[in-house]
C-alpha cells in the first residue's frame, strides 16, 4: 500500500501578501508555509504508516525551492517525495493544476490499495477544487471534509464533517481524501527524522517527464491554458480594530453589555 | 555564523516546538505553582526530545552536540523550564551512561529514558561536596553481590519524579580527593531511599529539586556504572556536555530578554517619543545583541569541535558557560532596565527570564569554578 500526500507551499498569511503584475501571486517574495490542512493530511498518513508500515510519498507541484518542503515532511516521516515542477507549468489554475498532478500520480502508478490523502483546501486560493479535481480525472472515489479515518483492510470508514453535522461513508480504496484541520494534530519533524531526511529520495518530475501523460491535456496547462484568469489580488485593507473580550460567556456578554451601554448604543 | 540547511531545519523545528507548545499559560502555571507538569514533559517525549542526543540503537535520535544545544537555546528562549525537562535526559541523565555504561545497562535504561517512560537524575552534589568531590561522604560498601548505600545528595534537580538517579559514592576510603568515588545506577523504588521536600526556588520553577536520602539501601553489582574507584572522571566528562547545554540555555534566555527589550523599547512612548529612540536605550540594545552573537559563535564553535574530540573542548564548554551565563545575566538586567517598572511586575515575562537566568551561572559549576577549570589547564 502506498498513500500519496498532495501538499502545497502556500504564502504565509501573517506576512504580507505581495502581487505579480499578471494578478498571480508573487510567491518568491514570501515567507512560504507548508498549507495547514495539507498537515492534516499528512499527519493521518502516517498514523496508518504507522499502523500498517505502507509507504508514505508526498507530491507536491511548485517552483524548485518546494523541495525544502517536501525534506520537511520526509523528516516528519514520509518515505520520499515528489516534486512536479517547470516552467510550462507555472501559473496554472486549480483545473491545470489537477490535471498535471492526476497525470504525475497516474505516471507514478496508482495500485488498487492506494489512497491520496489532500488538504480541505489551500489557505491562499481557499478553492478547495484540486482535490475532488484530480479524483475525477484519475476516476477514483473521493470523500471530502474527512474529520475521523479508519481504515480497515481495502475499506476506509469516514466521518465527514459538514457545516450542519456529520456523515459516515465507506470507500474502497483506490480512492482519495480530502482532510479538514479537526482530523489530527499533525506531529513535529524529529531530530533523527531531519537527519535522514536529505538521505531520502526526491523524484523531479518535469514537463517531458509527463508531456505524454493522457490526462493531461497540453493546451489547458499553465497560465495560457488555464480557464479561470484572476483579475486582480490584492492585500484588503485593514477595517478597523477588534477587541478581544475574555471570561465566561456570562462575564463577556456583561462586559459587551456595559460597553455598548457606554456608547449609548443599548 | 551560517549552518547547514540540516541545522537550520532543526533550529526551524525547535523554535515551532518552543512557540507553539510553550505558551504564556504554561509558563505562568509553571513558575505560580512549581511542580513537574506531566502533560507538557509528555509532548516532549513524544516528538524524541528527551534522546536527540541519545543514539539510534538505543531509541534516541543520534543527533549530535550542536543539535544539542540548537534545543537548548531556542526552548529557553521561549521557556527556560521547558529547555530543562529536555535537556536532562539528554545530558546528565543520560551521559554517564553513555561515557561508561555496559551494553546490559544501556539496553535496559535508555530506550525509557529517550521515550520519557522513565526519568533519569544525576545527583553529585551534597551538603558538603560537589564541585569539591573530596567532601564526598556518601559510602557504598560492598557486601556479598551487593553495594550498601548510605548518605544523604542535595539540589538534585529532578528528584521527586526521578526512577533512576546516578549516585556518586565513596567506594573507598582509602584514596583522597576525587579518588575512590563510584558511580552507581540507583532505582529510587528500593527500600531505604527517600525524597525530600522540594526546594522553595528563586526562578526555574516547575522543575522540582530536593534531596534523595539513602540508608541502608541495597544496590546490586550489576548497577556499579564504570569503574570501580574512577567515577568521579566520568562525572567530569558528563558536566562539560552538561555546561554546554547550560550554556545554551543561558544564550537562549538572552536572546528572548532581547527580544521582548526591542519590541518593548518600539512600543513604549515617553517624552513624545518611543524609548528607543534614546541612545542611553538603543546603546543598551547594541550592547545586548553584540554580546549574545558572541556568546552563539563560542558555543557553536564548541559544540562542533566538542564532537570532533578537539582536545581542549572541556576548557571551550567552561568558556561557554562562564560566558554565556554571566553575559546572560547581564542581557536579563538590561531588559529589565529597559521596561523600567514594568519590568519587577509580573504580568511581564522578563521578570521571570531575569529569575529563571539566575541559576545559570550557578549550576552545573558556578562560574568560579569554570575559571578554576579554564586557568587550571594554562597554568598547568
Amino acid at each position: 500500500m502506498r498513500i500519496y500526500v498532495c501538499v502545497k507551499q502556500v504564502p504565509d498569511t501573517s506576512g504580507k501578501v505581495a502581487v505579480n503584475e499578471n494578478g498571480t501571486l508573487n510567491r518568491a517574495s514570501m515567507q512560504t508555509i507548508i498549507n495547514p490542512d495539507d498537515m492534516n493530511a499528512m499527519e493521518a498518513a502516517l498514523k496508518i504508516k504507522d499502523a500498517t508500515g505502507c509507504q508514505v510519498t508526498a507530491v507536491t507541484m511548485g517552483p524548485p525551492p518546494a523541495e525544502g518542503m517536501l525534506r520537511e515532511l520526509i523528516a516528519m516521516g514520509a518515505d520520499d517525495g515528489v516534486l512536479i515542477s517547470g516552467r510550462e507549468f507555472g501559473g496554472s489554475d486549480t483545473f491545470a493544476t489537477s490535471q498535471i498532478i492526476a497525470g504525475a500520480l497516474h505516471h507514478l502508478g496508482i495500485g488498487d490499495e492506494d489512497v491520496v490523502f489532500c488538504g480541505r483546501q489551500a489557505i491562499d486560493g481557499d478553492t478547495a477544487q484540486v482535490g475532488p479535481q484530480i479524483a475525477e480525472k484519475l476516476e477514483i472515489p473521493q470523500v471530502t471534509y474527512a474529520g475521523e479515518i479508519e481504515k480497515d483492510g481495502n475499506v476506509l470508514k469516514i466521518k465527514r464533517l459538514l457545516e450542519d453535522g456529520y456523515m459516515t461513508v465507506e470507500v474502497k480504496t483506490p480512492c482519495l481524501i480530502t482532510c479538514v484541520k479537526e482530523l489530527n494534530e499533525p506531529r513535529y519533524m524529529t531530530v533523527k527524522g531531519i537527519i535522514e531526511c536529505y538521505d531520502k529520495p526526491i523524484t523531479v518530475l518535469d514537463y517531458p517527464a509527463l508531456e505524454n501523460e493522457p490526462l493531461i491535456d497540453k493546451t489547458t496547462i499553465g497560465l495560457k491554458g488555464s480557464p479561470t484568469n484572476i483579475f486582480k489580488s490584492f492585500t484588503p485593507p485593514q477595517k478597523g480594530s477588534v477587541e478581544m473580550i475574555p471570561g465566561t460567556s456570562q462575564e463577556a456578554a456583561d462586559a459587551l453589555a456595559e460597553k455598548l451601554a457606554k456608547k449609548h448604543i443599548i | 555564523m551560517i549552518l547547514s540547511a540540516k541545522y537550520e531545519l532543526m533550529r526551524k523545528n525547535f523554535r515551532n516546538f518552543a512557540e507553539t507548545e510553550f505558551t504564556t499559560e504554561i509558563q505562568e502555571k509553571l513558575d505560580r505553582e512549581g511542580g513537574f507538569d506531566e502533560e507538557l514533559f509528555a509532548k516532549i517525549a513524544k516528538n524524541g526530545f528527551c534522546g536527540i542526543k541519545i543514539p539510534v540503537e538505543y531509541g534516541g535520535q543520534g543527533g549530535d552536540s550542536l543539535a544539542y544545544v540548537l534545543m537548548n537555546e531556542e526552548f529557553s528562549r521561549i521557556c527556560p523550564v521547558g529547555a530543562i525537562y529536555a535537556n536532562t535526559p539528554n545530558s546528565l541523565g543520560s551521559g554517564p551512561l553513555l561515557a561508561c555504561g555496559n551494553e546490559e545497562q544501556k539496553q535496559r535504561i535508555l530506550p525509557d529514558v529517550a521515550a520519557g517512560r522513565k526519568h533519569i537524575v544525576f545527583a553529585l552534589t551534597e551538603p558538603g561536596a560537589g564541585s569539591d568531590a573530596g567532601g564526598t561522604l556518601t559510602t557504598a560498601d560492598a557486601d556479598g553481590d551487593d553495594f550498601i548505600l548510605n548518605g544523604r545528595k542535595c539540589f538534585i534537580s529532578g528528584a521527586p519524579m526521578a526512577d533512576y538517579a546516578i549516585i556518586y559514592a565513596k567506594t573507598n576510603r582509602a584514596l583522597r580527593g576525587s579518588r575512590g568515588i563510584s558511580m552507581f545506577i540507583l532505582d529510587m523504588k528500593l527500600p531505604g531511599v527517600s525524597v525530600g521536600k522540594g526546594e522553595m526556588k528563586m526562578g526555574i520553577n516547575g522543575y522540582p529539586t530536593s534531596d534523595i536520602s539513602m540508608e541502608n539501601v541495597r544496590v546490586s553489582k550489576k548497577d556499579l556504572l564504570g569503574p570501580l574507584d574512577n567515577g568521579f572522571i566520568t562525572a567530569m566528562n558528563t558536566l562539560n556536555g552538561g555546561r554546554l547545554g547550560v550554556a545554551a540555555q543561558s544564550l537562549g534566555v538572552a536572546q528572548g530578554c532581547l527580544d521582548e527589550a526591542i519590541k518593548y523599547s518600539k512600543e513604549r512612548k515617553q517624552f513624545g517619543k518611543p524609548i528607543c529612540a534614546n541612545q542611553g536605550i538603543s546603546f543598551m540594545i547594541a550592547e545586548m545583541a553584540t554580546e549574545i552573537e558572541a556568546a552563539r559563535t563560542l558555543i557553536y564553535t564548541t559544540a562542533i569541535e566538542k564532537d570532533q574530540d578537539a582536545k581542549d573542548s572541556f576548557v571551550k564548554c567552561a568558556m561557554s558557560k562562564y560566558y554565556a551565563s554571566e553575559m546572560a545575566n547581564r542581557v536579563a538586567y538590561k531588559a529589565v532596565q529597559i521596561f523600567g517598572g514594568y519590568g519587577y511586575i509580573k504580568d511581564y515575562r522578563v521578570e521571570r527570564l531575569y529569575r529563571d537566568v539566575r541559576v545559570m551561572s550557578l549550576y552545573e559549576g558556578t562560574t568560579q569554578v569554570q575559571q578554576m577549570v579554564i586557568s587550571g589547564a594554562l597554568l598547568k
